[in-house]
């Protein structure tokens, strides 16, 4: 039985596929709660959900037993500082698991941009200090939100050593050293946010999702702020997908588990709008590399459709048919056969923040 | 001792500790509480120690000035009130 976790700005809900076709499952986990983002630790079955307090903070929690009972954990912190800026954790924005050689490390990013790594399940946090000490950082700056984040964590399953960061906004990171250094991908990104002979700088980029195939993990698709880029050498540099219909502004992105050149987006009009192109959702899919695309419709809401697709809010299974999207607008739909035809499980949910298939 | 009330929307996350502490200011009030539940101290403050954006502490009915270190000086007898802010959300 497959099952969907959906991490919405009111709690964590499950959803399983039934003979009768997708179904919510039991009450929602934290209930009123706003989720940021989850991990199903597909090496142990350790399920991770961060969460964002409005008032008190952004918290994690971890359930041993799929989500039937949940325990509160120490959320990354910073380290006291006298200086008045000193930064305080204001969002975890990505989990990660490590490495099949590392069982119990993860890595969780966060809002201000640092990067956390765990080495017994989430128990206590150390901050990559590297990272955090790079003078580039000085420059990163907040996109949607008043600080910039790390929104991608990428594992190199041939080396867990081997990891690569997106940043909005602060461009491509890459480690060969488990984090001891770190330099600078994303060659080939073109900003137009910022004055034109500047469009090429590194660490100015939006990389707004990345993710690295698990069949091939020198192919990492990236949708960025200015369009989608595909990269053949494990981030350091990318060409941009040119001629994507309707739009190739989006902030989503599934790479297919086995075939490396198939890849999901879900597009929206460009940045100042930020809605179905003519209130018409669709999915675009390439299966060649990025070279050509296809949209598909079916299922899919085609007129006043206002739904926006948030980065961590489509997603795709071990099979690489089961595909899953879920909008601001709080509605969910699951494509069963790699995004042809899509399905409205629901209509009525919060707004939908990140999804996740069991493994 | 002084005697802290905490907002119920807190008790929803947190089982919360018993309701008098010792302390001459603010935070020594808070901090003995927290002894009792790590977690709870970053339900209230900070990273840095510093009181939340949008958690309000009232001291004997008017809001604490220090909301950096809470060194607001506290009395045997004084009241403190930890509430959420309505500008949270």
């Amino acid at each position: 039985m497959a099952t969907l976790w959906v991490g919405t700005r009111k709690g964590l809900f499950r959803y399983d596929e039934t003979s009768a076709g997708w179904q919510a499952a039991g009450p929602p986990a934290f209930l009123a709660q706003p989720v940021t983002v989850l991990l199903d630790d597909p090496r142990d079955g350790t399920l991770y959900v961060a969460l964002a307090h409005g008032h008190f903070g952004c918290k994690l929690h971890r359930s041993d037993d799929r989500g039937t009972s949940w325990r509160e954990l120490k959320t990354p912190a910073f380290a006291a500082s006298d200086a008045p800026d000193a930064p305080t954790v204001e969002m975890l924005w990505a989990l990660a698991a490590g490495g099949r050689d590392e069982p119990g490390v993860i890595y969780a990013g966060t809002l201000p941009g640092a990067l956390f790594r765990s080495e017994n399940r989430g128990e206590s946090w150390m901050i990559c200090q590297s990272l955090w000490d790079r003078p580039e950082r000085q420059r990163w700056f907040g996109a949607g939100y008043d600080h910039d984040g790390i929104h991608s964590i990428l594992i190199d399953p041939r080396d867990s050593a081997h990891i690569v960061l997106g940043v909005s906004v602060g461009g491509v990171w890459i480690t060969r050293d488990r984090g001891q250094t770190w330099d600078l991908g994303g060659r080939g990104f073109v900003a137009d946010y910022i004055p034109p002979e500047q469009s090429g700088d590194l660490v100015m980029q939006d990389p707004h999702l990345m993710v690295m195939s698990p069949s091939n993990p020198d192919r990492v698709w990236c949708q960025h702020h200015c369009g989608i880029y595909v990269s053949d050498d494990g981030g350091w540099s990318f060409r941009e997908c040119r001629d994507v219909a309707p739009s190739s502004f989006g902030f989503g992105v599934a790479v297919h588990p086995t075939d490396p050149d198939r890849a999901w987006f879900a597009p929206a009009r460009k940045d100042e709008v930020r809605i179905p192109v003519d209130g018409k959702l669709v999915v675009t899919q390439t299966r060649d590399g990025g070279h050509h695309f296809v949209a598909h419709d079916r299922g899919l809401p085609q007129r006043a459709a206002w739904d926006l697709i948030y980065r961590h809010a489509l997603v795709v299974d071990s099979s690489g048919e089961r595909i899953a999207m879920g909008s601001t607008t709080g509605s969910l739909w699951v494509s069963g056969d790699g995004g042809s035809q899509w399905h409205h499980i629901d209509a009525h949910l919060p707004p939908i923040a990140a999804l996740s298939f069991a493994p | 001792m002084a005697y802290v009330r905490f907002t119920s929307h807190l008790v929803r996350h947190r089982p919360l500790p018993g309701a008098e502490a010792e302390g001459a200011t603010v935070a020594q009030v808070l901090a003995a509480l927290f002894s009792q539940d790590d977690l709870l101290r970053g339900y209230v403050l900070d990273d840095q120690g510093r009181l939340r954006k949008h958690v309000n502490i009232y001291l004997d009915g008017r809001l604490i000035l220090d909301r950096v270190r809470l060194s607001d000086p506290v009395m045997p007898q004084s009241e403190i009130y930890v509430l959420q802010a309505l500008s949270g959300g």
